[in-house]
């Protein structure tokens, strides 16, 4: 009897502190790839989360930050679930999701479902995501494909003199946005694009995609990622292939420049554009890099943080910042954490960043160069920063809505 | 063949036919009219080159799946596991002493140990219990896995081509003629065709294995009856072991092609599962030349589907599976 009564009294102790416990906490939910084509991509955004959460703590307040990651693989379909998962069952109240430009749309038309709860984008970086019907509970703290490639067409035009480019890209939004960001300067600059080839993501064999591209143009345009840009490059070396190149923000990208074997060295000298350059020399940016770098061992991370680590050490320093400006109050439907979100300023070690009326980022822009720094490795080197970069890249937003939405097909090769 | 031309005439005439337009293509100097409508000749030629390397690839992983499941009825579904496996262990050895030959050998080696491991300790434990082992391999294919994921992480890892392999080489078949009347000859990796080379080799000596020597022998045999050979008096359980560690070990080799020209990563174990699934249900469970003729239709509609209709690429090889199956449910060159 007396047992039965300890146990019991025990038992009800541990129900009473788990209360108190939940009572403290603010439950948020992480989605990273961490399966399929883009594992090293998800992996390296988890080393930029933990990075943050290492410089700024997981303290708010009274109260203290609880993580809870789920994996998804890129395809709306498994974020969609991921999401759901954690906000069903581990209840949490904030998202951080997701990383992958379908994913991104999918996840934002779910939020539409859950219009108490706030999502911060992670990483995703398709257009359509915040311009189109965009939800009021979305945050979007990185810039879309098409911010990332800015600057770089005209540099390809006005200082490489590349008169023609074709362009080979995986078959998603993401790339879309991307490639529509390089087609509308590049062709704005009087450049042609004669060819656009796409290819289902997590494609491995791409003879005959190498095969099938032209040999009249002066230099194709990779949108690639992970495995996939990994793949294709080891398969152009041994095709033979000469061609320069151009690359998109995750083909250049510490994730490609730092995989294992030499295929990678047909990028030195690649021009390409993205949310950030790996040897800026921007104190901010070299202090997040060393941060990166103290973080983890050096087996255990790249050399220089992704354009991944970098996206999600940004959106949880929004998360982190903003709640702490509310003192984590998360009443009324979170009402007071979202306005707090939707005017923040961050300080983010690749630029500042701040938020358009669609919750989409207005951040800087880097063209940079692949260089080898002598001891094998490859980084981005800086050519150019282009700070204020918004959705409509500089164009009057009722030119740019005439363009249309991101496609195989969109934006024709003209000027707009 | 004779009297497959007397059975059915009409058909002998249309593969004829067909033969001989699939030739002319390859070797003939296209006219223009045709280039305008399908693109150009050299696009043509590597996509149907790319097919068939391709395809080796294919058969080698499927041919071991098809041959376990022949003698011993077991859907052995960690198959694509044992590829990744051999393609991580070729990489480490690979890097480690710098032979890419040596690590065929060792990563043989290795994954038909694990082979010889799974059959005795897993499979004999459940013998005749089809369901039962269908469902255990799947179950250690997610070990596997994970142990690999913990082991390797998710890096791609790439098994570096032999200096003497890297590049192209021409191939005495004209893509073009230039204006100046001299020809373009097509330039092809020979790495590639090296692999294909060695499929080739594999499948034939594996054929030979088994319709002229007595081994095989005892393998037919047990596919079409294992208890009557067991009766006979043969270790079946020997059998069983060391055509499971060949089939294994056949997957080890593949991983070490596929990490060559393609990449390692988690999540190919199951690409590679789902490949030689599709390519043995074309061709028919248990029959190697069927596995041979999966991989070859599988890997050429993968690539001609990826230049010519790139949209639908994906759907293509699952389409082909579908006609199969509706069609010709045992698969092409099933004998039952």
């Amino acid at each position: 009897m007396s047992k039965c009564s300890v146990g019991l009294l025990a038992l009800s102790s541990l129900f009473l502190s788990s209360a108190a416990i939940a009572q403290e906490k603010i439950k948020v939910g992480v989605t990273a790839t961490l399966e399929g084509t883009y594992t090293v991509l998800g992996e390296d955004g988890m080393r930029g989360h933990q990075t943050a959460l290492n410089v700024l703590g997981k303290k708010v307040g009274d109260k203290e930050l609880e993580f809870i990651v789920a994996s998804t693989d890129a395809t709306p379909d498994s974020a969609v679930r991921a999401v759901r998962k954690l906000i069903e069952q581990d209840k949490v109240q904030i998202l951080l999701s997701p990383l992958s430009g379908d994913e991104g749309i999918a996840v934002k038309n779910f939020a539409k479902t859950h219009p108490e709860l706030t999502f911060i984008n992670a990483a995703s970086g398709a257009q359509e995501t915040t311009y189109v019907d965009p939800a009021p509970n979305f945050f979007r703290y990185n810039m879309d494909g098409a911010q990332w490639q800015v600057g770089l067409g005209k540099y390809a035009y006005e200082e490489k003199k590349y008169r023609k480019i074709a362009t080979v890209g995986e078959d998603y939004s993401f790339i879309y946005t991307q490639v529509f960001g390089l087609v509308l300067e590049f062709c704005g600059a009087g450049g042609q694009v004669t060819n656009r080839q796409w290819v289902p993501l997590g494609t491995k064999d791409f003879a005959s995609v190498i095969a099938a591209l032209p040999d009249d143009v002066d230099a194709i345009y990779l949108g690639l990622g992970g495995a996939d840009a990994v793949n294709f490059l080891n398969q152009y070396q041994q095709a033979g292939g000469k061609a320069h190149l151009m690359g998109g923000s995750i083909m250049i990208d510490q994730t490609i420049l730092s995989s294992k074997g030499n295929a990678k060295n047909a990028l030195v000298g690649t021009i390409a554009a993205s949310g950030q350059a790996d040897t800026w020399e921007d104190p901010g940016w070299q202090k997040f890099v060393k941060a990166y770098q103290d973080a983890f061992p050096p087996n255990k991370r790249f050399p220089s943080p992704s354009l991944l680590a970098t996206n999600y050490y940004d959106s949880t320093m929004a998360l982190i910042l903003a709640l702490r400006q509310v003192n984590g109050d998360l009443s009324n439907n979170q009402a007071k954490y979202k306005e707090a979100l939707a005017k923040i300023e961050i300080d983010a070690p690749n630029g500042k960043i701040k938020l358009d009326s669609n919750r989409q980022a207005i951040g800087t822009n880097f063209v940079t160069e692949v260089v080898d720094d002598g001891k094998g490795a490859l980084f981005s080197k800086v050519v150019k920063v282009i700070p204020n970069v918004n959705q409509t890249l500089g164009y009057d937003p009722a030119v740019f809505s005439k363009i249309g939405l991101p496609s195989r097909t969109v934006p024709e090769c003209k000027k707009y | 063949m004779s009297r497959f031309v007397e059975r059915h005439p009409a058909w002998a005439l249309i593969s004829i036919i067909a033969i001989a337009i699939a030739l002319w293509l390859v070797f003939a100097v296209w006219p223009p009219g045709l280039e305008e409508a399908i693109g150009r000749k050299r696009v043509f030629l590597n996509a149907v080159f790319n097919g068939i390397t391709l395809g080796g690839l294919y058969f080698l992983v499927a041919s071991g799946f098809t041959l376990i499941f022949g003698l011993m009825r077991n859907v052995n579904l960690a198959h694509g596991s044992l590829y990744l496996f051999g393609g991580y262990v070729g990489y480490a050895i690979s890097t480690a002493t710098g032979s890419w030959l040596l690590s065929f050998i060792v990563a043989f080696i290795l994954t038909a140990l694990v082979g010889v491991l799974l059959q005795l300790i897993v499979f004999r434990r459940m013998e005749g219990q089809d369901l039962r082992q269908t469902m255990v391999t799947i179950g250690l294919s997610i070990v596997f896995a994970d142990l690999m994921l913990w082991a390797c992480g998710g890096d791609f890892y790439q098994i570096q081509t032999p200096n003497w392999l890297i590049g192209p080489i021409e191939l005495p078949l004209v893509t073009a003629i230039k204006s100046s009347g001299e020809p373009v000859y097509l330039r092809y990796p020979l790495v590639r065709l090296v692999i294909f080379a060695a499929s080739v080799v594999i499948g034939v000596a594996m054929w030979l294995a088994l319709n002229r020597t007595r081994a095989g022998m005892i393998i037919r045999a047990g596919v079409d009856d294992r208890d009557i050979l067991a009766a006979t008096g043969v270790r079946i359980q020997l059998v069983f072991v060391a055509v499971f560690a060949f089939g294994a070990g056949l997957a080890g080799i593949a991983g070490v092609v596929g990490g060559t020209f393609q990449s390692l990563s988690p999540g190919e174990d199951i690409r590679f599962l789902l490949a030689s699934l599709v390519v043995v249900i074309v061709g028919g469970m248990g029959s190697i030349p069927g596995a041979a003729l999966g991989a070859l239709i599988i890997g050429l509609a993968e690539q001609l589907g990826s230049v010519y209709i790139p949209t639908y690429a994906i759907v293509v090889t699952f389409l082909i599976m579908v006609l199969v199956l509706a069609i010709r449910p045992q698969g092409l060159l099933a004998r039952r």
